[in-house]
Formats: structure tokens, sequence, C-alpha cells
């Protein structure tokens, strides 16, 4: 029954702004010190799979900030109905339902898009960020701050995302989003040559780990006695 | 009424309900989809076997720049020893040539023929296979020879990004121009993609992508499995 009391609680503290303080830390906590792949390593397998080209880790961001915002909606506004017993089974069930409508808009209005993620649609469903911060976010939390939360880590996840694609493009093909920028620098010709070791997900593991590094090493409270 | 969300009762009441309102939205929403879905698939189908032939569209225009160069008639379809099937019953668009390849036994695969603009007349020939992770498939035009590719086109459902995926670009089906299928004594020899790059002379070589060994050799056997399959046809074409 602690949980229920905790609920209540949560529920009587009187209205607040809708981007309080505590609201914007939401928000901006999982970019950094809270960061859901660097601090909480989650969600690293599909941070490896598709960081290949920026493309994809743009599209594969968007998704996931899209089915975590409608997955923590859902589950916050059905907080106070679900029993405890299944509770992980509905958040299964309404993440799953949120990826396949996800997949039939893509598919029927942007089917380009669709074509792109392909696979990475069904590696939403599992990654644990988005099942994390159900259960310990949104199955606890009223659906505004809730929203905040998953666009917060959506956003987070996001950002590693997107650096990590930058430089694995850069370095392994040589582009930024598709575009040849070293061959129109003409580095190539310099006998450049692109590090075909940076395609695989091997480096991908390391880039996160080089990400992890500066990051630890800048933020104070990071660091570990 | 304070209810006890956690008895037995009420927890089996809400998965029941919870299960057929989740069934009810996804069915609604695949069932009222389905149309749009489908007319991207035809399009881009179209846009395809268009594309093989070396005609870029964008999609929203594929029909009717499939209407213009190769259009319902110039669908043929072909029995089991390569020789057109007049009046098919179903049309040789909407074959599902990986069915045909499995059926065994009495097998009808479509061709496309494509009048282009300058009057070379084009055989576009479907073909499917299996990469890594699942299906590959694509298309080959084939000139009025019968024997050199005039361009290909190949998909895929999901491999590797950067590595298996990229046999949907460019760089790779341009390869595809010139090579050959039967070699100076035309017997059969296909085309194949080659590891560690091809012979630029090889007429049955093309270059593989690096770290995409499995989807290439998946594309070598798409390849060769489908010219065994029309070779009936084209040598008949060929000697007439």
């Amino acid at each position: 029954m602690a949980e229920e009391t905790l609920i209540e609680v949560v529920e009587k503290e009187p209205k607040e702004p809708l981007f309080s303080k505590k609201n914007k830390r939401l928000l901006s906590d999982p970019l950094n010190d809270d960061n859901p792949i660097t601090v909480q390593v989650l969600g690293i397998c599909s941070a490896l799979a598709i960081t290949v080209q920026l493309e994809q880790a743009v599209v594969m961001s968007v998704s996931v900030l899209a089915v975590m915002v409608l997955s923590s909606l859902s589950i916050s506004l059905l907080r106070n109905y679900v029993p405890q017993r299944v509770r992980i089974i509905v958040q299964l069930v309404v993440v799953a339902s949120m990826v396949v409508l996800v997949d039939q808009v893509l598919k029927a209005f942007v089917y380009d898009v669709s074509k792109k993620l392909s696979v990475f649609v069904g590696l939403i469903i599992t990654n644990c960020i988005i099942m994390g911060r159900l259960e310990a976010f949104a199955l606890g939390n009223k659906p505004w701050p809730s929203v905040l939360d998953a666009v917060g880590n959506a956003a987070g996840y996001g950002l590693i995302l997107i650096v990590v694609a930058f430089f694995r493009e850069l370095l392994g093909s040589g582009k930024i989003y598709g575009y040849e920028l070293f061959e129109n620098l003409g580095i190539y010709e310099l006998g450049y040559e692109n590090n075909g070791l940076m395609i695989l997900s091997p480096m991908a593991l390391i880039t996160v780990g080089v990400y992890i590094w500066i990051q630890r090493s800048r933020n104070p409270k990071l660091i570990e006695e | 009424m304070k209810m006890d969300v956690n008895s037995n009762k009420y927890t089996f009441i809400f998965s029941a309900i919870m299960v057929v309102v989740v069934a009810f939205v996804l069915a609604l929403a695949s069932e009222s989809l389905k149309p749009f879905q489908e007319s991207n698939v035809k399009r881009e189908k179209m846009q395809n076997i268009l594309a093989a032939c070396g005609i870029d569209v964008e999609r929203d225009e594929a029909e009717s720049v499939y209407d213009k160069f190769i259009g319902a008639s110039n669908e043929i379809m072909l029995d089991t020893k390569g020789q057109p099937i007049t009046n098919p019953e179903k049309r040789p668009f909407e074959i599902d040539v990986l069915y045909e390849y499995k059926s065994g036994g009495q097998r009808n695969f479509p061709v496309f023929r494509c009048q282009m603009e300058d009057g070379e007349t084009l055989y576009v020939l479907p073909m499917v296979g299996k990469g890594l992770w699942g299906p590959i498939w694509g298309y080959a035009a084939v000139g009025a020879d019968f024997n050199t590719l005039k361009g290909a086109t190949f998909d895929h459902k999901g491999e590797t990004p950067g590595l298996g995926a990229e046999i949907n670009k460019d760089d790779f089906e341009k390869q595809f121009i010139g090579k050959k299928i039967f070699n100076d004594d035309m017997e059969f020899a296909s085309v194949k993609v080659i590891k560690g790059g091809a012979d630029p002379s090889d007429t049955h070589g093309v270059d593989a992508i690096s770290g995409g060994t499995i989807t290439s050799n998946g594309v070598t056997e798409m390849l060769q499995r489908t010219f065994r399959a029309y070779e009936p046809f084209l040598k008949s074409k060929m000697n007439s």
C-alpha cells in the first residue's frame, strides 16, 4: 500500500505553473546529469545499431520521441486504474500498440521514412528507456510532468544518437547527413582513406565511451568517489 | 466509490477490456490505412521497374509514367518453357514472384516490356532473394540482344545500414550496366558480386560491398537463380 499513499501525496500538491523549476529540470536533466544512455546506461543496443548514418539517427530519435510521449501520456492517465500485478504487461501493451500505430501511420503517409526505419521500429519496443521511464515516472506522476519527462529523456537519447552518428558517418563514410563532405573538400586526393572500422558497431561503443569520458570529466556531479 | 484496483476480479476485467480496446484500435488503424499503404507499395514497384530502365520518377507520378512506357499491355506472363501466355488469369504485375519460385511445378514468371523514347525495347525481369536479415529484391533490365544488362535496381527489407543496405544505392546499381548474362560462347554465366573487387574488364562480375558479404552473396544467388529461370525466354527470343 506504500505506493498508493505516495501517489496521493503527489496529487495533493498545490497547482504549479506549467514550466515550474521542477518541470524544467525534468526536461533538462536527461540531457546531461541524468542522460539515459551515458548515465543510466539504457538503450545502448539501439544506439549501436543505428548510428552509422546521421539520417537514421534523426529518424529514430523522432520516432522514439513520438512513442515515448504517447505512451507516457497514456500510462499517466491510466495510472490510478492499472492493477499492480499486471502493470508491466500493461506498459508493454501500450508501448507495443503505440509502436505499431506509429509504424502504420509512417507506412501510409511518409513511406520513405518508414522504409529507412525498417527493422528499427521493432527495436523501439525493446528500448529500455521507454519502459524504464514508464515504470519509474509516468506510473506515479500526473500527465504533464510525465510528458515533459518523456520529451526530456527522448531528447537525451536523441542527443547521444546524433553525436555518435555524426562522428561515425564523418569518419566512416566521409559524409554528413549524406552530403559528401570529404570528397567535395578534396581530402581523398591528399591520400586520406575512410576508416572502415567506424562503420562497425564496436566503434559505436567506443564513441559512446569517449562521450561518457568527456562528460564525466566536465561534470563534477558525475564523478564517483 | 473507491475500487480495489488490486483485486483479482478487477485485474481480470481490466486486462480483458484493455486487450479488446487495443485490438479494436489497431484493427481500425490497420484497415483504414491499408488503401494508402497498398498504393504506396504499388507505386514503389512501378518506380523500381522504371528505375531499372534508367527512368527516374517521383512516386506521385509513377503510375502515369508507367502507363506511358510500359502499361498493362506490355506486361507479359511466361510459362515454364519461357513462352508467353495469352490472356493470363492474373495481371502479370500482381504476380508474387517469390511464391512462384516456391510453388514448383507450373511456374509463371512476369516480364515487363519497356518502350524507351529512343526506340529501344528493354525487358525487365523481377528478382527476389534473401540477404542477411530478410528479403532482398530487385529488377534487371535486359537489352534487345537478350544478353546485356541495361540497368538494375535492388532493394531490401532490413539489411544493415551502411553495409548490406548499400545495395539500393546508385554506386552499386550502376555497376550492372553493360554486364552480360551469357558468355561469348552463349553459355550461361550470370553476373556475380565479387568480394575484393571485380576486374573492370570482367563482363560477369561487379564489386561487392565491404562489410556486406552475406548480402552480396544473396545478390549473386538471386541473379543466378533469376537468370536461370528466364534462360528459356531469353534464349528463345535470341534465336528468333
